[in-house]
């Protein structure tokens, strides 16, 4: 048990070559490379180098709810149709709409133009919608299918994550990530030592732009009172000049914008916002500005109006600019709402972690100050109880922290605080493993073994105990992975790595040592 | 002769002490609980949902007296309800100031609202000390994401716990099980207690000291009752008291060694770490300290309580457990 085969301490070696070389990347800054060494690297966790971590929910119901309201207006479309089928009672009541087929309507040929609504979903087995019916009171009702419910509930979360991405991009921010988690949640990561409220009111806005005309004959007498005629919509100015009522139906919506940007305004104090049409949005603007010169139209962001112009001359090359006395960073992030599109769903920040780059620098500091002097008041302790064995310990203790550190490099692992302290924790419990070898074999000196038999019976009978006592531990580290979070996950990490390597080391590379020098030696009286 | 703190012939009357030291562990999960429900827990934002700013002077500038008194009128001018202004040491020893707001989980908007708040507390502070400070960090945790914490955090120690006692059951019997059980459970009470005592924030972190409690724990428990089953299986006629004296005895240098190594470790984490880690690895010296004592005192003097199979050769075991005792 304690002779090794030149092989297999060539292959002991070349691990630690190997560790070794996987790990000295972290040593040289990542955009000027070592040469000749693997792409291979720790990240720092956002607690190291400062950062936003936002966890945002998807408003995936609003979607929904708007999928179910839309039906209204699909079936009053679809029962127009010739020949024409009349109904009453049209309502939403609950998740379903409901509607009633009057005595000397036909029923079933409802039911079946009802059932001609439903298609089958993209991308997806099952259809949109589901119909029940209830001849007797002539009474149909359709709601939306649990796979469609899923389907638009995903598909708003996934465009959520492109919309996002597209405008932390254009806020100029290097590798955000944006991972999906759970059903209707995403993480965001922004490293860098950006204003985190300026991250959330860019992301926090839906971005929902439109072009609407002003309707004039609707004072702001009516719109106090409350006498608002059908289909017009009654929004506030952001600048506070009051409400103006407009017509539902948008001229132009903001898919059809294609670019946008700030820039100060030319005639006048403060910044605007030009925007560029595509074909479609600059035919469809150059005919509502021809045809209503001298009235107002309304752009409309998020259902408030965010300018209304009056229309002096007509626009026709695709082009227009909004003016309402923005700050820069006003204007800055209108055009990146604008440009980036609107999201799907409302976002909301249901958590944040935010930390400084200097609080990082600090934490990186003291945790690498904690790190070394823990790691040398374990090293000198040992040697000093252990004396020859100490040392060999002490040489598997550093042989545990380089294999730490290259598999944390391998896997590409993210090294936060907490990652940290589970590395110095773990150099405490390390030699665990060898102080139960150590134990042992002074306990088979002390019962008058010879000394290579006292180190190999030593080594054979701590090994039950280390291994159970190691799992207990690497069982607490799956369940903190498994039900942790963000910085708990990266204790778990290092504690768990940490705790594999450490009985390898322990184990094997102490043995290699031990063994050769008591082999070699054959002391008289082992000295432990 | 290397340096040897245990003596290899200590023979330490441990099982002798079992009934003062259960007095004392009584007397002390007594407290702990009556802690835990009279003082109650200082649970961090985590757990409760709420805002915490953390702000430090701008760079080559310094915050002096009346930055803290400034600070707490421009957060108290806000209305926010329970809020707590203090001045923190950071890990690089400048000053700061943070300011923890309770939370605000009254109606469906709770999230928003959180958020609002986070703005307008790093607004007033840039007022009222000037532009140039530096926001250090900012957490928001909205009433949702507190109330999943909180059961995730549950859920974990449970399953913990459940784990281990089924790992004990099956590496050794069901009476070393209860042992273990008994005293991982006492570890984990006493340091809810400490932090019911001491006021410590209780955070997520202190979640995973825990967790990490409960594996030391768990491994200073499974190296004695390794030993007390080889020696079971080695003197067949010695008393089950003698036995368990005995492997005490015989780990006790292990068992100190690598309670003060690790001690060592957590010692410079909590010195050397920073504020962030600070009630972290306060709970780990705990946890170190109160695992080792209920190891020794605690799990294997239960044992006698609890009776064990005396017949561990293959053929018997399968014997039944009970008739051996």
């Amino acid at each position: 048990m304690l002779r090794f085969n030149r092989w297999q301490t060539i292959g002991l070696a070349l691990l630690m070559v190997l560790a070794a070389y996987v790990t000295a990347p972290n040593f040289f800054p990542k955009d000027d490379p070592l040469p000749g060494f693997p792409g291979t690297g720790l990240t720092l966790g956002l607690d190291l180098q400062g950062g936003s971590y936002l966890l945002l929910e998807v408003g995936t119901d609003d979607v929904i709810d708007r999928r179910i309201d839309n039906l209204r207006a699909d079936i009053r479309t679809e029962f127009r149709r010739a020949p024409r089928l009349r109904f009453t009672g049209l309502e939403r009541s609950g998740d379903a709409i409901t509607l009633r087929v009057p005595e000397g309507e036909d029923f079933e040929a409802a039911e079946t133009r009802l059932r001609r609504l439903s298609r089958p979903l993209t991308g997806a087995p099952g259809r949109n919608l589901a119909v029940s019916s209830n001849p007797e009171a002539r009474q149909l009702s359709v709601t939306l299918t649990d796979e469609a419910r899923e389907k638009y509930a995903s598909d708003a979360v996934e465009q959520s994550i492109t919309a996002v991405r597209r405008r932390i991009d254009n806020l100029g921010t290097v590798e955000p990530s944006i991972q999906k988690q759970g059903d209707q949640r995403l993480v965001l990561q922004v490293p860098g030592d950006g204003d985190s409220e300026r991250l959330k009111s860019v992301i926090g806005r839906t971005g929902q732009l439109s072009f609407h005309m002003v309707d004039d004959t609707v004072g702001p007498q009516e719109i106090q009172s409350g006498r608002i005629p059908p289909r017009r919509l009654v929004y506030p100015s952001t600048d506070g000049s009051g409400t103006l009522a407009l017509f539902e139906t948008p001229d132009v919506t903001g898919d059809m914008i294609t670019d946008a940007s700030a820039q100060p305004n030319p005639d006048g104090g403060g910044f605007q916002v030009n925007f560029a049409f595509d074909n479609r949005g600059q035919r469809r603007f150059a005919d509502v500005t021809r045809d209503n010169i001298g009235r107002r139209f309304a752009i409309v962001l998020d259902e408030q109006i965010i300018s209304a112009p009056t229309i002096q001359t007509p626009i026709l090359g695709g082009s227009g600019r909004i003016t309402g006395r923005f700050s820069p960073e006003e204007a800055t992030e209108l055009s990146i709402l604008i440009k980036s599109g609107a999201l799907p769903a409302p976002l909301q920040v249901i958590e944040q972690r935010t930390v400084g780059a200097d609080l990082g620098a600090d934490s990186v500091r003291a945790g690498t100050i904690a790190l070394i002097i823990g790691f040398a008041a374990v090293v000198i302790y040992i040697a000093f109880t252990y004396g020859r064995f100490g040392l060999y310990a002490d040489i598997a203790l550093f042989a545990n922290v380089l294999l730490i550190a290259g598999a944390l490099s391998l896997l590409g692992a993210t090294l936060t605080l907490p990652g940290i302290a589970g590395i110095v924790l773990t150099i405490g419990m390390a030699v665990d493993a060898n102080v139960l070898i150590f134990e042992r074999i002074r306990e088979e000196v002390a019962s008058g073994k010879p000394s290579v038999a006292a180190v190999e019976a030593g080594y054979k009978n701590a090994w039950s105990a280390i291994l159970d006592a190691n799992l207990t531990t690497l069982i607490a580290a799956l369940i903190m992975f498994q039900l942790g979070s963000g910085p708990v996950r990266g204790f778990a990490v290092t504690l768990g790595i940490g705790v594999i390597t450490s009985v390898f080391t322990a184990f094997v590379i102490t043995r290699v040592f031990a063994g050769g020098y008591v082999l070699r030696a054959r002391p008289k009286t082992l000295k432990i | 002769m290397a340096f040897q703190l245990i003596p290899s012939d200590t023979k330490i009357n441990f099982v002798q002490f079992r009934f003062v030291a259960l007095a004392v562990s009584t007397l002390l999960l007594i407290g702990s609980v009556a802690a835990f429900f009279t003082i109650g827990l200082n649970f961090g934002i985590d757990f409760r949902g709420g805002v915490t700013v953390e702000i430090g002077p701008g760079e080559g500038e310094a915050f002096d007296e009346s930055s803290l008194t400034l600070a707490r009128q421009a957060v108290d001018g806000l209305n926010l309800g329970d809020v707590r202004v203090q001045n923190i040491t950071n890990p690089g020893g400048e000053q700061g100031i943070v300011a923890f707001i309770e939370a605000v989980t009254d109606g469906e908007d709770g999230d928003t609202r959180q958020n609002e708040i986070a703005s307008q507390v790093q607004d007033a502070l840039r007022g009222a000390l000037g532009e140039t400070i530096s926001i250090r960090r900012v957490d928001v945790v909205g009433p949702t994401v507190s109330g999943e914490l909180i059961q995730r955090g549950v859920t974990a120690l449970v399953v913990a716990i459940a784990l281990m006692l089924v790992y004990i059951w099956f590496r050794f019997e069901w009476q070393f099980s209860i042992g273990a059980i008994l005293a991982l459970t006492h570890d984990v009470i006493l340091t809810i207690g400490v932090f019911a005592v001491t006021q410590l924030e209780f955070t997520l972190a202190i979640i995973a000291a825990l967790l990490t409690i409960i594996g030391y724990s768990m491994n200073d428990t499974v190296v004695i009752y390794d030993r007390i089953r080889e020696n079971l299986r080695k003197f067949k006629k010695m008393s089950l008291k003698d036995v368990i004296n005995l492997s005490v005895n015989q780990t006790l240098g292990r068992t100190i060694m690598t309670s003060l190594t690790t001690l060592l470790a957590v010692v410079a984490l909590f010195v050397f770490g920073g504020s962030v880690l600070r009630g972290f690895s306060f709970a780990l010296i705990w946890g170190v300290v109160v695992g080792t004592y209920s190891t020794v005192y605690i799990a294997s003097p239960l044992l006698l309580q609890t009776g064990v199979k005396r017949d561990w050769s293959e053929s018997g075991a399968k014997a039944d457990s009970a008739a051996a005792t």
